[in-house]
This record gives C-alpha cells, sequence and structure tokens, in this order.
C-alpha cells in the first residue's frame, strides 16, 4: 500500500513553526532561571516531534540536525547537563536553523548545508564538553542506576519487556514487527502476543492496535539501548523494562514512560503536557508534573478554504433572507403576522449565523505579538540598549487575513521604536530616564475596528528636523500653517527618512510610506502622537475582517456603489452655487474653513450619459482618503448595510477606483469604491485636463 | 438534439453552437456551465463597449461579454431570446458569460475536419479562433475561449 505522504507535508510544517514558536517563548521566558521540568520536557518533545515527522518524511537533513539537538535536550532532561544560561542563545540559534531547514524544505530549495553544520558541530561541542565536566557526577548516577541490574555491563542480562501499544500506533505509521526485529539484533528475543484486549470481530477496528507484547530478551545490551529502539513509539505506547536477575528473578522497574497517543507529528505546542515520568536517579524524587498544567486546548485544524466557502454560502443565505424579508414587507396586508414572525426570526438567526463564522476566522493578536520578545531581544543586544518588551490585550481578536497582512508593518514599527526611538543606556541615564527603555504593544477593540499602539518612552519625534526634511524634499510648502501633529505625520509621506546613517536594522527608505500604504489597503489608518523625550505612540485602525464590511450605499446616476463606512466622515446637503470651480484645479467645495477637492465620478468612471450639472446632486460625503479630505457628489445616500466583499479579480481583474464587489439584498452586484484609489484616479483626470488646457501656456513657458 | 452523445470516436469531440446575426459559432461543450436568459448587469466603469458588466451567479461574480460587440458586429438589443452562455475555463479556473443571439444546437466534431482560420487582414484578429468546421453545409467558427479571456484580461 503506498500512500502519498506529500499532502501530509504542510501539516507538519506548520505543527513545526508552531513547535518552535512555543519552544522559543519557553526559552525567553527561562532566562536567569532554570526552567521547570515540565517546561525542559516541552522543549525536548518539540525537537522529538520535529525529528520524528522528518523521519517519517525522509528529511534526513533535518533528521539528523533534530538528533543532534534531540540528544543535547535528552541529556538536559536527564540532569546530565546542568542548565546554563549559555544555552539559551545556542538553542535559539537552533530553532532558527531549524526554522531555516523546514523553510527550505517548505520552498523546496537547498538548505545552506554550513550553517547547519556548523551548528550541530557547536551543539556537540557543548554536550562532550559539559558532560566531561560533569563526568563524575554521570559515573556517579550511573553508578546508582544500574545499582539495581548491577551485573549488566558485560554480563547477559535477561530483559523483560512489556510493550502496550496504545490503540492509534499504527496511525503513525509504527510497525511492531520492525521494532521486534531490531530488538532480536542485540540478542536472543522471545515475543508473546496478548491478544486478550482483542474486541468482538463486530467492533474491531481494522486500522487499531488492539495487541500487546511481553517480550523477553537475553543481550548484553543495557537498557538505554533498549529503550533507544523504543524512541519512536515512545509517546505511542506504555512500556515497562524490567531487568530479571537470572537467579532470583525480581524485576526491578527501572524506568516506565507513559504517554498519551496522536501526538505524532509535533501537536506538543498546544497539547497539555502529558504525564511523562523520568526517574533519572532512584536518589531522586520522580518529577511528576505540576499540577496545574498546560489547558487542554481541543481545537482542529481547518483550510482557510473550507471557512471561505462557509463564509460565501452565508453571505448567499444572508442575501436571500434580506430578499424574503423585502418580499414580506411588500405583502404584509396580506400576509399572516406569524409568517412576518418567522422572518424575523429568520434574521436573528442568520445574523448570529454569520456571526459565528466570522469569529471562526478570527485569532487572538498574539499570533502577530509572539514574534516580537525574540526580535527584541535580538535587536536590543545587537545595539546595546536595554528594552523591556511588554504586551497587553493579546486576547484581542482580529480575522487571520488581517493580521497576516498587519504583522510586516508591525515589525517595521517596532524595528524603528528600537533603532530611532530607544536612546542607549548612557543617554537615557543623562536624561534621567531610567537605562531600562519600555516598548509597549497594546491591542483593543474600538467601534468595529481594533487599534493596534505600538508606544516607546524613548527620544520622540524631531519635530524640527522632520520639518526642515519635509521641506527640503519639498513635502510642504514653506509658509504652510502646520502644528505639531501635522509634522510628526509627514513621515508617512513617501521617501522620508530622517535616519542620518542607513542602519542594518531600519531606515533603508522604504519607510512609514510603505506602513501606511499597506495599511490603508487593509482599510485602516495610522497616526503618531510624539513628545520630545517622552517617547513616541503609532496608533494603528483595522476593520476585524476583510469578508465583510459596514457600508452606505449611495446614489450616482443610475448607479449604485458603496462607501466603506469607515471613509465616511459625514454627509452635507450643498446648493449647486456653493461648488467653486478653480481654472485647471477643479472644482472646491468650502467645508468648514477648509477647500475640498470635489469629485463626480460621472467623470471619472465614465458612467453613462448623466448631464454633468450640479441640479442632480445635493449631497455631498466627505472622505478621508488617507490624509486627504475629499468630497464626493452623490445623488442619494440609499442606506448602511453590511456588504460581504466578494474579490472582482477571482473571475475578472482588478478595476481601478473600485477594491471589489458585494451583492445587494435585491442580488443585484454593487461595486465598492476604494477611496484612495478614487483620489488617485481624481489626480490622474485632472492632470489630463490641466495638460490639455495648459498646452499652449507650456510652449510660451518654453520660450522664455 | 440531432446527434447522440455517445462519443466513442476519440478523435469526435461535442460543441455547443450558437448564433451571432447569420453567423454559426461553436464552443466545446464540456467548458459550457449553463445557459442563462439575459438578466441586467453592474457597468464596470471605464470598460471597452463589449464589455456589459458583472452578474451575480449564485454568489460568485462573472464578467459578461456582448460577444457580438466583441466581434465588432453590430449591437443588437437585448431580447427574451438574448441567451448568456456560462463557460467554466478549468486552467485559468474563471467564469465568464458571453451574450449571443441564440443558441442552436450540439454537434460532435470530428478534430481531424477542423480547418486552421485563414487570414483575413486586419478586420478580424483571428487568434479568436481555433479553426472552422463544416457542419451540415454550413461554416461554423470555434471560439478559441482562453485566447478571448486572456485579451479581457488585459
Amino acid at each position: 500500500m503506498s500512500i502519498d505522504v506529500g499532502q501530509f507535508h504542510q501539516v507538519f510544517f506548520e505543527e513545526s513553526h508552531e513547535g518552535l514558536q512555543q519552544m522559543e517563548t519557553i526559552l525567553l521566558e527561562a532566562k536567569g532561571q532554570v526552567p521547570d521540568p515540565e517546561r525542559i520536557n516541552a522543549l525536548f518533545r518539540v525537537v522529538h516531534s520535529v525529528k520524528g515527522g522528518a523521519g517519517t518524511f525522509g528529511f534526513s537533513q533535518l533528521t539528523e540536525f533534530a538528533h543532534t539537538l534531540e540528544t543535547l535536550m535528552d541529556a538536559v532532561r536527564h540532569d546530565q547537563i546542568q542548565w546554563s544560561d549559555d544555552l539559551i542563545p545556542l538553542l535559539l540559534e537552533s530553532t532558527d536553523a531549524l526554522r531555516h531547514i523546514l523553510q527550505c524544505l517548505d520552498e523546496d530549495v537547498e538548505v545552506d548545508a554550513e550553517v547547519t553544520a556548523d551548528l550541530s558541530m557547536r551543539l556537540q561541542v557543548y554536550l562532550q564538553d559539559t558532560t566531561q565536566n560533569d563526568d563524575a557526577d554521570i559515573d556517579e548516577k550511573a553508578a546508582i542506576n544500574q545499582s539495581s541490574s548491577e551485573t549488566s555491563t558485560n554480563n547477559t542480562n535477561c530483559w523483560k519487556i512489556d510493550f502496550v501499544p496504545h490503540r492509534s500506533l499504527f496511525h503513525t505509521g509504527n510497525d511492531p514487527a520492525r521494532l521486534f526485529e531490531e530488538l532480536a539484533e542485540l540478542g536472543e528475543l522471545t515475543v508473546e502476543a496478548d491478544d486478550s484486549a482483542l474486541p468482538a470481530f463486530t467492533d474491531f477496528e481494522p486500522e487499531d492496535c488492539f495487541l500487546s507484547w511481553h517480550l523477553q530478551l537475553l543481550s548484553t545490551a543495557d537498557e538505554p539501548s533498549i529503550r533507544e529502539i523504543f524512541d519512536w513509539v515512545e509517546f505511542d505506547c506504555d512500556l515497562t523494562i524490567h531487568s530479571v536477575d537470572p537467579e532470583a528473578s525480581d524485576p526491578a522497574e527501572i524506568t516506565e514512560v507513559s504517554s498519551d497517543s496522536d501526538d505524532k507529528l509535533g501537536a506538543a505546542s498546544s497539547k497539555p503536557t502529558q504525564a511523562e515520568t523520568v526517574k533519572s536517579t532512584p536518589d531522586k524524587p520522580a518529577k511528576t508534573n505540576p499540577s496545574g498544567s498546560a489547558p487542554a486546548s481541543s481545537s482542529i485544524r481547518v483550510e482557510t478554504d473550507k471557512i471561505d466557502g462557509l463564509i460565501n454560502m452565508v453571505g448567499e443565505l444572508v442575501i436571500t433572507q434580506s430578499m424574503l424579508a423585502q418580499m414580506g414587507k411588500d405583502l404584509s396586508d396580506q400576509t399572516p403576522s406569524i409568517i412576518i414572525d418567522r422572518i424575523e426570526e429568520l434574521e436573528r438567526n442568520t445574523r448570529d449565523l454569520q456571526e459565528g463564522i466570522m469569529q471562526i476566522r478570527m485569532l487572538p493578536i498574539s499570533f502577530a505579538f509572539n514574534r516580537f520578545p525574540r526580535l527584541v531581544h535580538d535587536l536590543s543586544a545587537k545595539m546595546g540598549k536595554q528594552v523591556n518588551l511588554k504586551t497587553t490585550g493579546e486576547k484581542t481578536e482580529l480575522d487571520k487575513s488581517v493580521m497576516e497582512k498587519i504583522s510586516d508593518p508591525l515589525v517595521h514599527l517596532v524595528r524603528n521604536s528600537l533603532d530611532h526611538g530607544l536612546e542607549s543606556p548612557e543617554v537615557r541615564t543623562a536624561k534621567d530616564k531610567s537605562p531600562t527603555g519600555e516598548l509597549h504593544l497594546n491591542a483593543y477593540h474600538q467601534g468595529g475596528n481594533i487599534v493596534v499602539e505600538i508606544k516607546d518612552d524613548g527620544a520622540g519625534l524631531n519635530t524640527e528636523k522632520i520639518h526642515q526634511k519635509a521641506l527640503e524634499k519639498g513635502l510642504v510648502e514653506a509658509d504652510a500653517n502646520l502644528t505639531k501633529d501635522d509634522i510628526h505625520n509627514l513621515i508617512f509621506l513617501p521617501g522620508f527618512s530622517t535616519a542620518d546613517e542607513v542602519s542594518d536594522i531600519s531606515g533603508r527608505g522604504v519607510g512609514m510610506d510603505v506602513v501606511r500604504k499597506n495599511i490603508t489597503e487593509l482599510g485602516g489608518t495610522i497616526d503618531v502622537y510624539s513628545k520630545p523625550d517622552q517617547g513616541s505612540t503609532f496608533t494603528i485602525r483595522l476593520p476585524l475582517t476583510l469578508a465583510i464590511m459596514d457600508g452606505q450605499s449611495v446614489q450616482v446616476g443610475s448607479e449604485r456603489f458603496i462607501i466603506p463606512l469607515l471613509s465616511i466622515v459625514e454627509s452635507v446637503e450643498i446648493k449647486p452655487g456653493d461648488v467653486k470651480l478653480v481654472s485647471g484645479k477643479g472644482e472646491l467645495y468650502l467645508h468648514r474653513q477648509e477647500y475640498l477637492p470635489v469629485i463626480r465620478l460621472q467623470q471619472l468612471f465614465n458612467l453613462p450619459d448623466h448631464p454633468e450639472t450640479l441640479q442632480h446632486h445635493d449631497l455631498l460625503v466627505i472622505l478621508e482618503a488617507g490624509r486627504n479630505r475629499i468630497g464626493l457628489l452623490v445623488d442619494d445616500l440609499l442606506g448602511q448595510q453590511q456588504a460581504v466583499i466578494k474579490s472582482l479579480e477571482t473571475n475578472f481583474r482588478k478595476v481601478p477606483g473600485v477594491s471589489a464587489a458585494t451583492i445587494l439584498g435585491d442580488g443585484a452586484v454593487a461595486l465598492i469604491l476604494d477611496i484612495p484609489g478614487i483620489w488617485e484616479l481624481h489626480r490622474q483626470y485632472r492632470a489630463v485636463q490641466a495638460a490639455a488646457a495648459t498646452e499652449p501656456a507650456a510652449m510660451i513657458e518654453e520660450e522664455v | 438534439m440531432n446527434q447522440a452523445a455517445t462519443n466513442t470516436n476519440t478523435s469526435e469531440r461535442e460543441y455547443l453552437s450558437f448564433q451571432l446575426g447569420d453567423e454559426q459559432y461553436a464552443v466545446e461543450i464540456l467548458q459550457v456551465q449553463e445557459i442563462r436568459g439575459w438578466q441586467p448587469v453592474t457597468t464596470i466603469p471605464n470598460s471597452p463597449e463589449y464589455f456589459c458588466g458583472v452578474l451575480n451567479l449564485r454568489g460568485a461574480i462573472i464578467p459578461i461579454v456582448d460577444l457580438r460587440l466583441r466581434f465588432g458586429m453590430p449591437f443588437l438589443d437585448y431580447s427574451k431570446t438574448t441567451v448568456v452562455v456560462v463557460l467554466k475555463l478549468k486552467e485559468a479556473n474563471k467564469i465568464i458569460g458571453l451574450v449571443v443571439d441564440a443558441v442552436s444546437d450540439t454537434h460532435l466534431v470530428d478534430q481531424t475536419m477542423i480547418q486552421p482560420v485563414p487570414e483575413m487582414g486586419e478586420m478580424i484578429d483571428t487568434n479568436f479562433f481555433e479553426g472552422l468546421v463544416d457542419i451540415d453545409g454550413q461554416m461554423v467558427m470555434l471560439i478559441n475561449i482562453d485566447y478571448l479571456l486572456d485579451s479581457e484580461a488585459v
């Protein structure tokens, strides 16, 4: 029987990454103290699972490296190596190396063998050095360890092995027969199968293991080498190994390892730590789990496609439901009230169902925050800064797709804070501040949005310098009356970087403008608030999900469009005379002492002939397009609704000025306006108009 | 349906033919997802005239192309017989609807009988067609859907 194991690769990669993430968290927390045995076991299990999976899939390079690491972790686990802080950087590097290999395997590229070779060499050196230092200790332990099986070393010993696999043994691809063959190589083996657990034929599951085995091995091998053979199934069975004194057959129990099954591919990440008892030396009390072990998380992995499918279907249901509701209203004279009631009930249930399904896609933001302890740890060490990272609101949930897209901007902002914001300990002391800088990541919900704050208590933005730079680059007019906050927000303009030197960490020219662009693309906003020597706070506001959106539907000519509610500042009724024509620069409307450019969708979208006079428009919707405010002329405001966002690119292509489409209550498609895109279109339109208008003028200029 | 769908000869493929004016065109039937009546669509801004707009097809948003206008024929008002042939393109994994005058018939076409399209000058892009075939004395143009879709996507 051949199974295509390739289909499991992705699961293995994902689970391994999760495991490594967990490993990293433990390592970073362990700084300055010896982690409790449970955590060390957790570390071991991660590596063990990676190795196990790698072995199954035949990723030999990964297996080898993981094996070296596993050996080290095993030694730590069994107290053969004392835990020390030197281990942490080494192990962190190892997690990086494992990640690197995993990624290479995932992308199907060659692994940089040098990196891993060097590292595994250092791991081995560490292992040897420390074990030699502790030689005496080990010897002692070994002596005690074997006190019950004294004559083991050279004499033939009689081992009794009770091998009781869990029912799921075969699911993990293990074959007891192979284990027995390996055992047989060590000496004389007698195998006795115990079929007492076999159920009645009707209850028999052909893929489960109901057998257990009692083995007797006459061998010179010592217990660890026997145990090694069971390495792969350690977590899938109950294993007892007795040494039987040939004279007095009094079995002395040495070790007992019991563990839960179905842990094969390193689900260690979220699984509770199993009851694992390791009696390393008889003189030490057995280490058992502290009572409050990690909470059991019963989660399942589901492909996002399936969830997206569900979201689509529920979207359909919502539309059908609203059509029904409309029909109910239209016929309310003739419809019995009971039907109306039922339709309302359906509406409630549909809404709950939609919310429930949206909830599935929601993940706590800790997934994005998790990488920062490591990043801050590495960067602060590199820059010689002392940083205390605080994260709050990690449980705040947001849509997975938003999370994926917000990670990079967040990393950029954190790097920026570390590089430009927080000062070195000396400077901080000179400023009468604690030498350790504070970096605070915070997340919370506000309205239908998620707010993420990155706050540092560093030097703050240099208002003067930013203003000067903006003037140099011609980003602002010299006589422009700008508040401090206005100036601070200039850093989000394209091509702006105040770093005097381009550093390795940030300031590569791709700066805050990219951050803002990414955030704007998600329909969010970013602002900065800063005070000299008190620090800066970056505030990001994002929609909770990309699957649905609160929208305002508007009528323009014969078409209906949806405007994202998040972009709307307000809507005002205007008189035709209020719009001022400025030659070449288009139309402006004075709104609260501010001239706003007026945008006509008819022009931008080439909508079917609708007279371009103002009589038909009497509403101006004031919108925020990035930092700009614009006014959009519409004929009517039709009402707010939750729009299920449907990409136009699935079957068609991207349309400028349109972010996506949605389906209205009557089944028709409405386009969702992309406000920054509209602003861009408008500028292009004006540029073309201006070029056409000033062509003769340009010729005159050339002559001058 | 004058021909049985029992396709035993491997060189034969089944086509769906339809009318544009007096001319006959055909697409491979395996690409046809469904045939539906004309239904108002939502126009897409700044798109060519032959591109009618998008339609909600059970939750999927699909583009609709007027094949008459695409091939430079005069516009014909949409009527009761106007149909939209919805095609599902497996390779591109896209769905597209074509507005045609009326659906005619299905035909088994022997692949060896397909003739290449002769060069027709600047008048029409011959890439739109896979070939020509003669069915019962009438010339039928076989449409190259992938090219049509590609030229839409640009």
